[in-house]
């Protein structure tokens, strides 16, 4: 064990995150000092964090370590397997690209009159507290880090909080985290009280009746669902993802909710064990419903960054589907059918981390170089940022599950662990799950029209505002960021049997079993369950596409007339194009709001015919503050109001009160 | 497999994708003069399709001034894309080395790349119409391409395999039986195919300058070699979505060994399996008026209902029994 590196590595990740986020106080009076050292030890710590996780990964076994740290009799405890390790390479693949473009993009905060010294400390402590999430081996530290974790990301929601919007969210935010964490906690009391203790391994080995069990289940799907923004409890997600700078954007919406699978993973799968197909139901149900309903709302946003918000609400509800399906298959005896699922849903954590990094990186460089969020005002962008323009493209076709990039496969094997269904011997699981494949159909071709729509808008066509048409390219550091992202999307997409073999520990740690058939025709096909169920062959196809294409172009280029004439547009003979008579983000999604439009609370006012000055206004509001959020707030303001008048200001009452709860509880106790 | 009979395959494969895009403009031509019988005209020859492509060709080839360079590449990207997904599908003849590359969910994936492209193509211009295109396009698609995929999902559970080839041969072994979830998977695949390929009730292949179109909108601005690439492309959509009907639907005559007699005559079966629902096609046309924009969701809708109740009667009713 001493010559295993993995703990010292991770060891080295968290000093150097502390480093950035100490270096960071001296920012407010060295402005440069954030460019200079914060951001590039935050990416040294990713560095560390990948090797780390890939290490373990590619290792066998578990490092532990207890710490001189925590309290006398429940020291920390740090342990480092194949779960964590794959959850460490999530957080350094990401974090490598985000030291890079952050270098370049805290330049524009330099002059600017918001606090450095809290944007890096608290960059510093929030990688801090997601590294020891994934690190912890005991409730305790798990707890501490997941606090830390959500209390420095609160302080990022609210870096500009000058905007009464953003406190707004940052409050929201800050609430859902603690009611989230409220629940964590009170799940890991039901595995502590029959496991004798808060290490894992004291949980591990608990005997649970079925019933506890399932409390313990319900309430951590409640708390980590709510971090990962699963509905109905996903509404603080789209108010404070998009406000924080652009960067950690990507981090929260790429790392900080993988944080929460990774989680929902090492209570379920790992501590809790006995596995119980009824869980994998609701996960399905709820992962089903946020995945359809976040790709809606996705759809009809018209600013970017909220737009990529919602999309993450849509891939955790993905993500859910197939832990959901893998519960399913491992509570009915299908061991093999849940590792498919589990690994679908791993493969599509890391790569929903990739894309839409890349994505929250590319919306950053579009408003770092036009000031511009809504894509209302957007186009044309691009001609004049080539660079960041096929970066996110390649983003979209990534997160829209195109062949042969990486969302593809993971939405494919998903699909694949779905059609096994019938092997279920339960005719209502047999339905069900092809219910949650067509959800799953749907959302997947609506993503495709979303982001038909944000590349549409905001890349192509002409520029509908002036700051946008003197757009300025991102800096080198910032494309470089965001290439390294590009280039792992494709590569996940590429070598998708590769990806499976180095993910696989996981599986095997976990359930006991891999997909022994998934490598075995050699590493051009992808066979999960066995060659003739399914294969797919992403080198093949992403070479046979480039073959035919520099056939198709060498052939119909050639002796014929070569030289293209530039003309201005036909558009049917009408008028000479205009950009204002394009259409717009909102006309874009306009037939689908129509068809899905009893979902969503619309307000929509068109002028008159003979308005002198008409103006259209539409205003989309989620059902979901109506239908749940007002009416719990509702309940809780009513109650506190009934428990004011406790409240008498008379001491004789509050003695009486006292020595009530005292005999209460002394009752309950003896 | 030996080596010899390897290469042989994957001779056969190339072939039979280069029958795709070879035989993709006598479909359009066939269901073209059927139509233009049943409206007792004499219509264009049978051939005309490939004259207008060599004009296209031929042609200069001009690109808006607004253009940004994905619109000339789009073509190529749709054309190939579309062209790989038809190749996957089996044509003359079974146990072909392509198929294992792509299976149905690829061949969605495929299309649905081919999709993408177009509909960028079209806003790329920044023009009213090819905006208008674009949405509806993804509009039409976002509801046909689950239905799609449910339709073929029946079939590959009843098969346990997504690969086409297995799908075939799983039918091909199992004689004729009738099941309920393949009437309604063909169903839906059949309403699927009519929205996808952009044909009456949905979109209308004939009309140019209307408010209605769809597809042509997200072209109007392309010409020349870019044109006849979208186009061939359509056309090649066009031919896939029959040959999957009539190749996984009613799979009898597909060549199973690689001997020229089996090939001949896999080719011959797959002729008239495609004039048949040609002629079809064509007549359903005929009777049919194309439907508003928002009246296109019911019957998609429709689809994909039919493409579920397949899939459930498959599950509750098929397995087991």
């Amino acid at each position: 064990m001493d010559m295993n590196p993995v703990l010292p590595l991770a060891g080295l990740a968290v000093a150097l995150a502390l480093t950035s986020s100490a270096v960071s106080l001296f920012a407010s009076r060295e402005p440069r000092a954030l460019r200079r050292f914060a951001m590039p030890l935050v990416g040294l710590a990713g560095l560390a964090a990948l090797a780390a996780g890939l290490w373990a990964l590619i290792a066998d076994g578990s490092a532990t370590a207890t710490l001189p740290l925590g309290l006398p009799w429940q020291p920390w405890r740090v342990r480092v397997d194949a779960l964590s390790g794959l959850f460490l390479m999530i957080i350094g693949l990401v974090t490598v690209a985000v030291g890079i473009y952050g270098r370049s993009y805290v330049r524009s905060y330099e002059r600017g009159r918001d606090s450095l010294t809290a944007l890096g400390g608290f960059t510093g402590l929030f990688l801090t507290g997601m590294l020891l999430v994934t690190l912890a081996d005991d409730a305790f530290l798990f707890m501490v880090a997941w606090e830390v974790m959500s209390l420095s990301s609160y302080f990022l929601v609210a870096f500009q909080h000058e905007h009464a919007a953003n406190r707004r969210a940052a409050f929201l935010y800050l609430l859902m985290a603690h009611v989230g964490g409220l629940t964590i906690l009170l799940g890991f009391g039901v595995l502590a009280a029959f496991g004798h203790g808060f290490e894992f391994t004291a949980m591990r080995d608990a005997v649970l009746s079925p019933g506890w069990a399932s409390v313990a289940f319900g309430l951590v799907f409640v708390g980590f669902g709510m971090k990962a923004g699963l509905m109905p409890l996903h509404a603080w997600l789209p108010e404070a993802h998009p406000v924080a700078p652009s960067y950690i954007s990507a981090l929260m919406s790429g790392v900080m909710l993988k944080m929460a699978v990774y989680g929902f993973i090492r209570v379920v799968f790992d501590l809790i064990g006995d596995i119980q197909w009824q869980w994998g139901v609701i996960a399905l149900l709820v992962g089903s419903v946020s995945a359809l309903m976040g790709v809606l709302f996705a759809l009809m946003q018209t600013d970017l960054k909220r737009l990529l918000a919602y999309s993450s609400v849509e891939n955790l509800g993905i993500i859910f589907i197939a832990l959901g399906l893998s519960l399913v298959f491992l509570g009915t005896g299908h061991s093999l059918l849940g590792s498919l699922a589990l690994l679908a849903a791993l493969y599509h954590s890391i790569n929903h981390a990739l894309f839409k990094g890349l994505l929250f990186l590319g919306a950053g460089t579009i408003l770092h170089g036009t000031h511009e969020r809504d894509l209302e005002q957007m186009g044309g962008l691009l001609r004049r940022m080539p660079w960041t323009g096929a970066f996110f493209l390649i983003g979209c076709l990534s997160i829209s599950a195109l062949p042969p990039f990486n969302g593809f496969v993971s939405e494919w094997l998903i699909f694949q662990s779905a059609l096994q269904a019938w092997q279920l011997d339960s005719g209502v699981l047999r339905s069900i799950i092809p219910i949650a494949s067509a959800v799953l159909a749907l959302t997947g071709a609506l993503v495709a029209a979303t982001f038909v729509k944000v590349y549409g808008i905001a890349f192509l066509g002409q520029a509908r505002s002036r700051h946008v048409r003197h757009a300025r390219q991102g800096a080198v550091g910032m494309r470089v960021g965001m290439g390294l992202l590009a280039g792992l999307c494709v590569l996940f997409g590429v070598l998708p049997t590769q990806v499976i073999a180095l993910i696989e520990p996981v599986s095997v740690q976990l359930l006991g079993g891999g997909l022994p058939e998934s490598g075995a025709q050699g590493w051009l096909w992808l066979t999960p369950i066995s060659s003739d169920t399914a294969s797919y062959s992403a080198p093949l196809t992403i070479l046979l596409l480039a073959l035919i294409a520099g056939v198709a172009f060498w052939w119909f280029a050639r002796g014929v007339p070569r030289r293209i004439r530039r003309s201005d547009p036909w558009d049917c003979g009408f008028a000479p194009p205009s950009p204002r008579m394009q259409y717009t983000a909102a006309s874009f999604a306009q037939p689908i709001r129509r068809v899905f439009g009893l979902l969503f609370e619309i307000d929509e006012s068109r002028p008159e015919f003979d308005d002198p000055a008409p103006r259209y206004r539409l205003k989309l509001t989620d059902r979901a503050w109506g239908l749940f959020y007002i009416p719990v707030a509702r309940a809780v303001e009513s109650a506190s109001r009934r428990v004011v008048r406790l409240q008498s200001g008379n001491v004789r009452v509050y003695l009486g009160w006292t020595l009530g709860t005292l005999l209460v509880l002394l009752w309950i106790i003896s | 497999m030996p080596d010899g009979l390897m290469l042989s395959a994957w001779l056969i494969a190339l072939l039979q994708a280069l029958l795709y895009v070879a035989l993709a403009p006598l479909l359009i031509g066939w269901v073209r003069k059927v139509k233009a019988r049943l409206q007792n005209r004499r219509g264009a020859p049978l051939l005309q399709p490939y004259a207008d492509l060599r004009k296209l060709l031929i042609k200069e080839t001009r690109v808006p001034h607004t253009a940004s360079p994905l619109f000339r590449m789009a073509p190529y990207i749709v054309f190939v894309a579309t062209w790989l997904a038809a190749a996957t599908v089996p044509l003359v003849a079974l146990d072909l080395p392509i198929a294992r590359i792509a299976d149905i969910i690829v061949l969605v994936g495929l299309l649905a790349l081919a999709r993408f492209f177009l509909a960028l193509a079209g806003m790329d211009v920044g023009t009213a119409f090819g905006g208008m295109g674009a949405s509806r396009e993804m509009l039409i698609s976002s509801l046909a391409e689950p239905a799609m995929l449910m339709a073929v999902f029946t079939l590959a559970m009843t098969a346990h395999s997504t690969s086409l080839e297995s799908v075939m041969s799983h039918h091909l072994a199992d004689g004729f039986v009738l099941r309920p979830s393949y009437l309604f998977a063909l169903g839906a695949l059949l309403l699927v195919a009519l929205a996808e390929c952009g044909r009456i009730p949905v979109d209308n292949p004939a009309t140019h300058l209307e408010l209605t179109m769809i597809h042509e909108a997200m072209l109007l601005e392309y010409s020349g070699r870019h044109l006849a690439l979208m186009e061939w492309a359509a056309q090649v959509k066009l031919l896939l979505y029959g040959v999957l009907i009539a190749n996984v639907f009613f799979p009898w005559g597909v060549g199973r060994e690689f001997t020229p007699l089996a090939l001949g005559l896999g080719l011959l079966a797959v002729l008239a399996k495609l004039a048949l629902l040609g002629a079809a096609l064509a007549i359903a046309e005929h009777v049919v008026a194309k439907m508003r924009l928002f009246r296109a969701p019911a019957f998609l809708n429709l689809a994909l209902l039919l493409a579920l109740l397949g899939l459930l009667s498959h599950v509750i009713l098929e397995i087991g029994a």
